[in-house]
């Protein structure tokens, strides 16, 4: 059996606030391998958020543990966690996060910059990302220049460009209109399908969930339900 | 990430901004132009002074009356209870060994009169040494002799200016008769001219002997001594040797004092130097306003900036990537300021030695480096405290600003 993409026992994160203390997590038991496709659900105000940055590197947890690829957060420094988030993880956020005056393929390129990749290399790969998203042709238009979905496209690009294990794509279609959200969740499936890519999406959102293969559901800081989806069509 | 990487990303956000750049960038400009203008004047009129000075004449000492044992070149004091005489100045003549030339300067002013104009000019009564001690030239005829002087003759030598006025385009002034205060003196020679020291017409001076000088202006002293040495390593030894001869001449009273050129010198050079700093010190306060700018407007951006602090931190930017991203884009915007400032003040440099030739007006390779080092210090300066702020950030939170 190969290492889990994502391992994590017991895990929780409480915050101290002055005298308040605040457990966002509660002890998460939960394993991701390799080249699944899933979804975490759950209201506002249950932890999704919480375990989404713990899972994405952003945050640590302040009990139990948490392995990406089997790497152990808990012995890293910030700078190990920056690095390990620059090659591990790729994000997709909700509303975008372009950088506004650059180009997609600029924008695309930016993780391979933090990766110390020359200039060539990062052209080549940022526009083999585009293409991989069907934006070849948009490569020098600044975000101003694209259409919303376009523009999500470019992040999955972007998130893409490192070849990280895990795709972690936080409320991905909460800022595009049906059809155009529709077009995401179904380019993340064929990267799951085509290319094998682990895909996980954060979402409050039950109809999006249930297009992936695996729904978690989170309430307060515990995992409610963990459920395999029965039929994914798009 | 390389430093190449920073300045590159630096100029992607200045070229996002530009006119907010420029407007930035400003307050360095102008501080470094200051800066540079002030302290380049300041060196070129110190360096304009001193070549002056140099140009009187060289290893000259002056004797005044009364005694001062502290530091520094003061004009003679007129009140001294026991002055100068020609009795010194032969004294200095006949035992001063290491001298090589004494005149006497009996300095004064009077009315000049040729027929029916007048003209006020400072009368200086002299020895026949004075000449080639202040490293005067004559136009025409000669110098005041030592028959002049030894007989009180009414000879007088004048500047260019003075035949100018006074005799105009007519013929020759030499042999001709002026009256001073209405004694009439014949001119015997006309100096070279030599244009202006200082502001102070050079050429618009009479020279009579010492002797007919205390005569005009009924005085038995003279206003102070001019020596020289003879060359450059003899003068500290010249000195010596003028105060014990003097002291000696004079009853073992040393009440007089021995200025070298040299004294001259550093006191000019103090002077101006306190001058070229303070001018500096003050063109540093807009450097410094410059400064508190670049602080400012990059604070302003960082607070901007914060989603995308978050997106970089969050795609593997480090701590040090951040706070160079915004130490590096505060020291380029500061250059630019200071490169700008320093070509305008080349080109103000350029054109103030266009239209002062006089002064040796330049942008010296000292003051350029001067003026990279300042603005990369205030770069750094005003760009560490933003970063530091940048770089703090939690990545959740820089993800989460709104």
């Amino acid at each position: 059996m190969s290492t889990p993409v994502i391992a994590l026992s017991g895990a929780s994160r409480v915050y101290e606030m002055g005298a308040e203390r605040i457990e966002a997590l509660r002890g998460v038991d939960l394993e991701v391998a390799s080249g699944e496709f899933l979804a975490i659900v759950g209201p506002s105000g249950s932890g999704k958020s919480t375990l989404m940055n713990v899972i994405g590197c952003l945050d640590r947890p302040t009990g139990g543990a948490y392995a990406i690829d089997g790497i152990d957060v808990r012995d890293l420094d910030d700078d190990a966690l920056a690095d390990l988030r620059n090659k591990k993880i790729g994000f997709v956020f909700q509303s975008f996060n372009l950088l506004p005056r650059q180009t997609a393929i600029d924008n695309v390129s930016l993780p391979l910059r933090y990766a110390g990749v020359s200039r060539r290399e990062r052209r080549r790969a940022a526009e083999a990302a585009l293409a991989r998203v069907d934006l070849a042709d948009r490569m020098d238009h600044r975000p101003d220049q694209l259409s919303g979905g376009q523009k999500q496209r470019v992040a999955i690009a972007r998130a893409l460009v490192t070849n990280p294990s895990l795709l972690l794509a936080d409320e991905p279609t909460g800022a595009l209109d049906q059809k155009t959200g529709n077009e995401i969740i179904a380019l993340f499936e064929r990267l799951n399908a085509d290319a094998g890519v682990t895909v996980l999406i954060v979402t409050h959102d039950r109809e999006v969930a249930q297009k992936t293969k695996r729904t978690i559901t989170i309430v307060d800081g515990r995992i409610a339900s963990d459920e395999a989806n029965v039929e994914v069509s798009a | 990430m390389s430093l190449f990487e920073h300045l590159s990303i630096a100029f992607d956000s200045i070229r996002a901004n530009p006119v907010r750049t420029f407007l930035t960038t400003l307050g360095v400009l102008i501080g470094v132009f200051s800066v540079i203008l002030l302290v380049g004047l300041g060196d070129a009129v110190r360096a304009y002074v001193l070549e002056t000075f140099a140009g009187v004449g060289s290893n000259l000492l002056q004797i005044n009356a009364g005694r001062q044992e502290t530091r520094g070149f003061r004009p003679s004091s007129g009140t001294t209870k026991n002055k100068l005489t020609m009795r010194d100045v032969e004294v200095l003549e006949r035992r001063g060994f290491m001298l090589d030339g004494v005149s006497p300067i009996v300095l004064g002013s009077g009315e000049l009169r040729v027929a029916e104009l007048r003209r006020n000019v400072i009368v200086i009564g002299v020895g026949p040494r004075y000449v080639d001690l202040r490293n005067l030239e004559m136009g025409r005829g000669r110098f005041i002799d030592e028959d002049d002087v030894d007989h009180f003759r009414r000879s007088v030598v004048i500047g260019q200016t003075i035949v100018q006025e006074l005799f105009g385009d007519k013929a020759s002034p030499l042999g001709q008769t002026i009256y001073i205060a209405s004694t009439p003196f014949r001119v015997v020679g006309v100096t070279k001219k030599k244009g202006k020291t200082f502001g102070f017409d050079m050429d618009d001076l009479a020279f009579v002997p010492a002797t007919s000088a205390q005569d005009l202006f009924d005085v038995e002293t003279v206003t102070h001594i001019l020596a020289r040495a003879k060359d450059r390593n003899t003068v500290d030894p010249a000195i010596a040797e003028v105060k014990d001869v003097l002291a000696d001449a004079r009853g073992g009273e040393a009440d007089f004092t021995v200025f070298s050129q040299d004294d001259m010198m550093d006191m000019v050079n103090n002077i101006m130097g306190t001058l070229t700093f303070f001018l500096g010190a003050i063109a540093s306060i807009s450097l410094l306003v410059g400064g508190i700018g670049i602080m400012n407007i990059m604070l302003v951006s960082v607070k901007e900036r914060t989603r995308e602090i978050g997106v970089r931190r969050a795609v593997g930017a480090r701590w040090a990537d951040i706070l160079l991203q915004f130490l590096v884009e505060a020291v380029v915007v500061s250059l630019i300021g200071g490169l700008l400032g320093l070509g305008l003040g080349f080109v103000t440099i350029r054109i103030v030695a266009y239209f002062q030739p006089d002064l040796p007006v330049a942008l010296s390779l000292s003051n350029v480096a001067m003026a990279i080092g300042f603005s990369l210090a205030v770069g750094v300066l005003s760009g560490v405290f933003p970063a530091l702020r940048a770089a703090d950030l939690d990545p959740v939170d820089a993800l989460r600003y709104e």
